[in-house]
């Protein structure tokens, strides 16, 4: 492996005003995402605007240090306040938020930061030396495997979200409806415009990322759901004690391991890497029974395990192209207009954008760690703000992003619109999440396919002749086979039992 | 340290992990009932069926060489599948939230965000936001209508000092 990338990307990120922007992505990203309700996808939707307005290698820097700061946030509020910012930091908050009740909030904080960077750190490491490699393996793919890996990874982000799999499918299908609008690449002709001018373009991924995700859960946080949240606890001392990091070491160790390879999976990473590291660190303990009571490791294994998978969530999308998980979707989205094509090319024909990438979470990361420590009493202050406060400034900060992006009042409507639609879909419950991943890869996998057919003249049987599209295939056919089965072997097992 | 010797235990708050789960499951909003899963089904599948009329104008192509409806048409025929399912499912197919007394929030708050962009090209960002902070302080917020006020003065003065001083966008402004 040519080390010499890798340490000219270094020289990139380190200049002044790379770390500048660095530290405000992480600053902004912590103050957003605490906001309760808005998870990381939220936060680096309505902050991708002001990445805009920056060059492109300081924006990818920036963006770094929001999708740090945004993960961090949600842990804040599931420590202070019981209010998991997004799935995977629940189990946080069974022992933050007791550690917070014992007076020791401060203390989960500072091990939550600790273990994030541990984690994250980990993670990073593993993919400058895996990354390479995939890529490798990847440049031999065309478009049929593309077919069927962007069909695996929709179909695995559906299949792992916390809703059921129809309405998971369904969002999904809307995503790539709303991908077809705009000019057809293949013949230049104008598909569902309705003759609105601004359409024959397409939608662009923004306003849909920034109504779904940000507003769509800010008018979803109207309907005064969060009355019930008591103020945040008061925190002290924030760094932990010795003893407290000694006891936390091996279960952020553990945790950074399994969330790096629970990561690298599309769909939920990040939650079932938590899940898992918890579940694990309670298996392993001498005093199971502690967990739940406030136990520092309940804190630190899945606070390092999140954060490593989120990280090595990175390798799909850095070596197929593939976004694993909504928010890496948001980042794609981000990457592509940035003029950044993630993909197993990018790593050979464009070394330095690749390694800027990847170094800058390096610094993303350790600026987290530098700056979560000292400025916890800054977000417990920003949580004892009213939610009526903190909620028309999220409000025009997004507004007024969403114009910034192609400086177009359309672009307002649409956020607006799809604010509406994000709520209503959180309403009937159906998960945003697959919708925004599809209509990311809602191209990608149409001009696959359409080639891919080209290819083969019209023969689907194509897609198993090739040695990698077959394999992806199989698994595809597994992937939703197994809970088939599953249920099928369940019910008969049932009636079994009732004879 | 054990929970019985927590240094400030509030009044009704959870002890455990069974009883946080449970307190976030009594704080859920009701759930709709299948009525509403039937109602999204029929709306995705009439969506698809639009989807299908649409892609067959846009022509088909054949599978050798797919046209430019080929692929909206296999979208819209998925999503009137998946509409039917949800339909046929409506019973266990998990239910979302019911809409509450507390939902013309939401219209309002959506209301007062498409005045703000109908103004925005015409008056600047300014007033528009001013009025915007004022209507989500006061009305949506139950502020005082001192601190919305001063809110609805202070909000587009920090924006104008991020989006147009310190980052030079393009916005609309008026001042």
């Amino acid at each position: 492996m040519d080390f010499a990338p890798v340490i000219d990307g270094f020289g990139v990120v380190l200049q002044p005003e790379n770390l500048l922007f660095c530290l405000i992505g992480v600053t902004v990203g912590m103050l957003i995402g605490v906001l309760p309700g808005l998870g990381p996808a939220a936060t680096v939707a309505i902050l991708l605007p002001i990445t805009l307005t920056v060059e492109p290698v300081t924006a990818i820097i920036m963006l770094a240090g929001i999708f740090y700061g945004a993960q961090y946030g949600g842990t804040i509020t599931s420590v202070l306040l019981r209010l998991p910012g997004e799935a995977s930091s629940v189990v946080t908050v069974f022992d933050g938020y007791a550690m917070a009740r014992q007076g020791r909030a401060g203390a989960a904080l500072g091990i939550a930061a600790i273990g994030s960077f541990v984690g994250g750190t980990i993670a990073i490491i593993g993919l400058t030396f895996f990354a390479p490699l995939v890529a490798s393996f990847a440049l031999d793919f065309g478009p049929p495997e593309y077919t069927i890996l962007a069909l695996l990874g929709i179909l695995l982000v559906a299949s792992v979200g916390s809703g059921t799999l129809v309405k998971a499918l369904i969002a999904a299908g809307i995503g790539l409806l709303l991908a077809t609008i705009g000019r057809d690449g293949f013949t230049g002709s104008e598909r569902f415009t309705f003759d609105v001018l601004q359409l024959s373009d397409g939608i662009d991924f923004v306003p849909i990322a920034m109504g779904v995700f940000g507003l769509g859960e800010i008018l979803y946080n109207l309907e005064d759901r969060n009355n019930n949240t008591k103020a945040p606890t008061k925190v002290t001392k924030v760094l932990p004690s010795k003893a407290e990091i000694k006891q936390s070491s091996g279960a952020i160790g553990r945790g950074s391991v399994i969330g790096f390879f629970l990561g690298i999976l599309p769909g939920g990473g990040a939650v079932l890497s938590s899940l898992a590291a918890y579940a694990y660190e309670k298996k392993c303990s001498k005093n199971p029974e502690r967990f739940g009571q406030g136990a520092i490791e309940g804190v630190a294994a899945p606070e390092s395990a999140n954060n490593a998978a989120a990280t090595s969530s990175f390798i799909p999308l850095l070596t197929l192209g593939i976004p694993a998980n909504a928010t890496i979707a948001v980042i794609y989205g981000a990457l592509l207009i940035q003029g950044v094509t993630p993909g197993p090319q990018l790593v050979e024909d464009n070394p330095d954008i690749f390694w800027g990438v990847v170094n800058s979470m390096y610094i993303g990361n350790v600026f987290l760690l530098i700056m979560s420590i000292p400025l916890i009493g800054i977000f417990v202050k920003i949580l004892q703000v009213r939610a009526a406060i903190l909620a028309p400034i999220t409000v025009l900060i997004t507004l007024i992003g969403a114009y910034t992006i192609a400086n177009s009042v359309f672009d307002i409507f649409l956020v607006c619109l799809f604010g509406a639609i994000g709520y209503l879909m959180k309403k009937v419950g159906l998960e945003p999440g697959p919708l925004v991943l599809a209509f990311v890869l809602g191209v990608l996998l149409e001009t696959a396919l359409r080639r891919s057919l080209i290819l083969f003249g019209g023969d689907p049987t194509g897609f198993i002749g090739r040695p990698i599209s077959g394999t992806l295939v199989a698994i595809l056919v597994a992937v939703i086979a197994f809970p088939l089965i599953a249920k099928l072997w369940k019910s008969k097992t049932k009636q079994k039992e009732l004879v | 340290m054990t929970p019985d010797r927590a240094e400030t235990p509030v009044g009704g708050e959870p002890e455990s992990v069974e009883e946080l789960v449970a307190q976030w499951e009594d704080e859920k909003p009701p759930a709709s009932g299948p009525l509403t899963n039937v109602a999204t089904g029929a709306l995705v599948a009439l969506l698809g069926v639009a989807g299908v009329i649409g892609s067959r104008s846009l022509g088909l192509g054949s599978t050798s060489q797919p046209g430019p409806g080929t692929w909206p048409l296999v979208v819209s025929v998925a999503l009137i599948v998946l509409g039917v399912l949800l339909v046929a499912r409506a019973r266990t197919a998990g239910f979302g939230e019911k809409f509450s007394v507390d939902s013309w929030r939401v219209v309002a708050g959506l209301a007062s965000m498409i005045a703000f962009t109908l103004l925005i090209g015409n008056i600047g960002f300014e007033i528009p936001a001013a009025l915007l902070a004022f209507f989500w302080l006061k009305v949506l917020g139950n502020e005082g209508w001192r601190s919305s006020a001063v809110g609805a003065v202070l909000m587009p003065v920090f924006f104008y000092l991020i989006f147009v001083t310190l980052l030079k966008t393009n916005i609309p402004h008026y001042f």
